[in-house]
């Protein structure tokens, strides 16, 4: 069965430099795993539906989609632009509809853009302890690109060498894993409850 | 198969004219809904119950459902629910065991663990402890409604030695319960573990996940040998805005819609449509829908329908009921099906 990776991308202009950084990234983890299915998800078009799901408590169509393919991937790239010196809010708002333990064990690789390298902590700040809090498996190296690194030295140098290092280690990861199709939430539930006299029981009945 | 609507009781501001009613006026005005609910032919009137603003549904649901009885012959009286965390499983039984008398029979009632953080704290209790309350209180409950001299002892409530509840069920027979719950399988196992019916009030939901807990309340009642799976006693939740023709109704709901507390300032009302229960149209349309639930719920037993809500005025909901009592005619014509053998009127214990 191939493996998919999903990679969530928040930029929003067009071109955007976090989808960029998104697909170098892919493209070094496709390269070091050998033959994968890569699923992009941008996050601007479902910001409707982001902000929807926020409402009522449910996704639907191209947002539902986007959080099952996330679900159930082998691994999550996940990417975004630095708001305030953070994650950006619509990158948040993916991960927090997205039902409670559907990226448990999953390996995840995490970067971020920024207009200056004064953000770089962000990574180690935002969005390690966001993903260590989903219980995913955070690759050691995240990678973070700010504007000059897309410049003279920057594609060819070290922005490079920490993209091939993080996919790598991705990679590895994902290479070790032995993951058939995950559960739902739904299926998750289920297996959680026992039979009844277990929940009587349980609770203290 | 019964039709029926339920109610939460708020108080909303009507967006179209910024009127809020007043708590005596909806109170009121919910005593005339059921009132209304018997004269156009319907089986059930359920009412919700409440402990905050901006909801004036009772506290105690049998207060207003005596006064129903009082005020009806036919309509079978139960609530939407009945919080089984909160309250106090010896006073639930208590005081249903007095309205079912006062009704003469003419009532069950729902019960659900209730969906606002605060209630629980303000009566003692812990929002995480919510399906352990649900499963321990309504054991009591259970025995209570069955058994004389009770010894009890349980997690949340103070011991019972030889207790016995008053008065005792009508002619000996425990009021039917069904067990509310849209996203918790646990209750959907108490259900089918008790023989008791489940309803699932899918009004915000997309349909595949209700299906899927009917599917699974079905499959155990059937595993816990009440009967067969197609027999369990399923209901749905259901949400109508009616008018002659769906632009027009589409055009008078769309207000109500588009600021209601629950779903306002979402999906647009064409996509709530599109993907929940939700029907706002013609009475062609909305027996459509409806009886489109059946392809996933299958052959169900209630159908409840939330019709005075968002701060819809009351002549429109009176009116709302006019046009429901056609739609539901119809729908009885689609129930060809015999009843199983299994009445709603009393369980078997």
């Amino acid at each position: 069965m191939t493996r998919t990776i999903a990679v969530v991308t928040a930029g929003l202009s067009e071109p955007s430099s976090t989808r960029l950084l998104a697909d170098l990234l892919a493209e070094a983890t496709a390269t070091a795993l050998g033959p994968v299915e890569v699923e992009v998800i941008e996050l601007r078009p479902l910001a409707h539906p982001l902000a929807d799901h926020l409402l009522t408590g449910f996704a639907t169509g191209d947002l539902a989609e986007a959080l099952e393919t996330v679900a159930q991937a082998d691994a999550v790239i996940a990417v975004t632009p630095v708001f305030s010196a953070s994650y950006s809010g619509l990158f948040k708002t993916f991960f927090d509809v997205l039902e409670p333990g559907a990226l448990e064990g999953t390996p995840v690789l995490v970067a971020a853009t920024a207009g200056t390298a004064r953000h770089s902590l962000v990574l180690e700040h935002a969005l390690r302890p966001l993903f260590s809090y989903l219980h995913a498996v955070v690759v050691p190296t995240g990678v973070f690109a700010a504007s000059e690194d897309w410049g003279a030295g920057g594609a060819d140098g070290a922005l490079v060498r920490r993209i091939e290092r993080a996919a790598g280690e991705l990679a590895a990861l994902v290479a070790s894993g032995t993951r058939g199709p995950k559960p739902d939430q739904f299926d998750r539930d289920l297996a959680a409850m026992g039979d009844f006299e277990d929940l009587l029981n349980n609770y203290g009945g | 198969m019964e039709y029926g609507i339920f109610t939460v009781g708020d108080v909303t501001p009507d967006p179209t004219n910024g009127r809020t009613p007043s708590e005596h006026e909806r109170i009121k005005a919910t005593v005339e809904i059921a009132v209304k609910a018997e004269e156009i032919g319907l089986d059930v009137f359920a009412t919700g119950e409440h402990h905050n603003p901006p909801f004036a549904a009772p506290a105690n649901p049998p207060v207003l459902l005596a006064h129903l009885a009082a005020k009806t012959e036919q309509i079978k009286l139960s609530t939407s629910t009945t919080l089984i965390t909160t309250n106090d499983p010896v006073r639930i039984a208590e005081d249903y065991a007095y309205l079912q008398h006062l009704a003469d029979g003419r009532m069950d009632l729902m019960l659900g663990r209730g969906n606002t953080g605060p209630v629980y704290p303000w009566f003692g209790k812990d929002i995480r402890d919510g399906i352990s309350l649900a499963i321990e209180n309504y054991a009591l409950l259970h025995r209570l409604w069955r058994e004389e001299n009770v010894d009890w002892e349980g997690t949340f409530r103070t011991p019972l030695q030889g207790f016995t509840s008053t008065p005792r069920p009508l002619d000996g027979t425990p009021p039917f319960v069904w067990h509310g719950s849209i996203r918790s399988p646990e209750i959907a196992e108490q259900a089918a573990y008790y023989g008791d019916g489940f309803f699932s009030n899918h009004i915000f939901w997309p349909a595949e996940h209700t299906a899927r807990m009917v599917a699974l309340y079905r499959a155990r009642f059937e595993h816990y040998g009440h009967g067969r799976a197609e027999d369990a006693v399923v209901g749905l939740g259901g949400q109508v805005y009616l008018a002659k023709n769906s632009q027009d109704a589409i055009r008078e709901f769309r207000p109500y819609f588009d600021v209601a507390p629950v779903y306002g300032h979402g999906p647009s009302l064409e996509e709530y449509l599109a993907s929940t229960p939700l029907s706002v149209g013609s009475p062609e349309q909305v027996i459509e829908k409806t009886l489109g639930f059946r392809e996933y719920a299958g052959s169900y037993r209630r159908q409840l329908f939330l019709v005075d809500h968002s701060g819809l005025p009351l002549d429109t909901v009176l009116r709302q009921l006019d046009m429901l009592g056609e739609v539901v005619a119809e729908l009885r014509k689609h129930d060809a099906a015999p009843e199983p053998e299994r009445a709603l009127e009393g369980s078997a214990s």
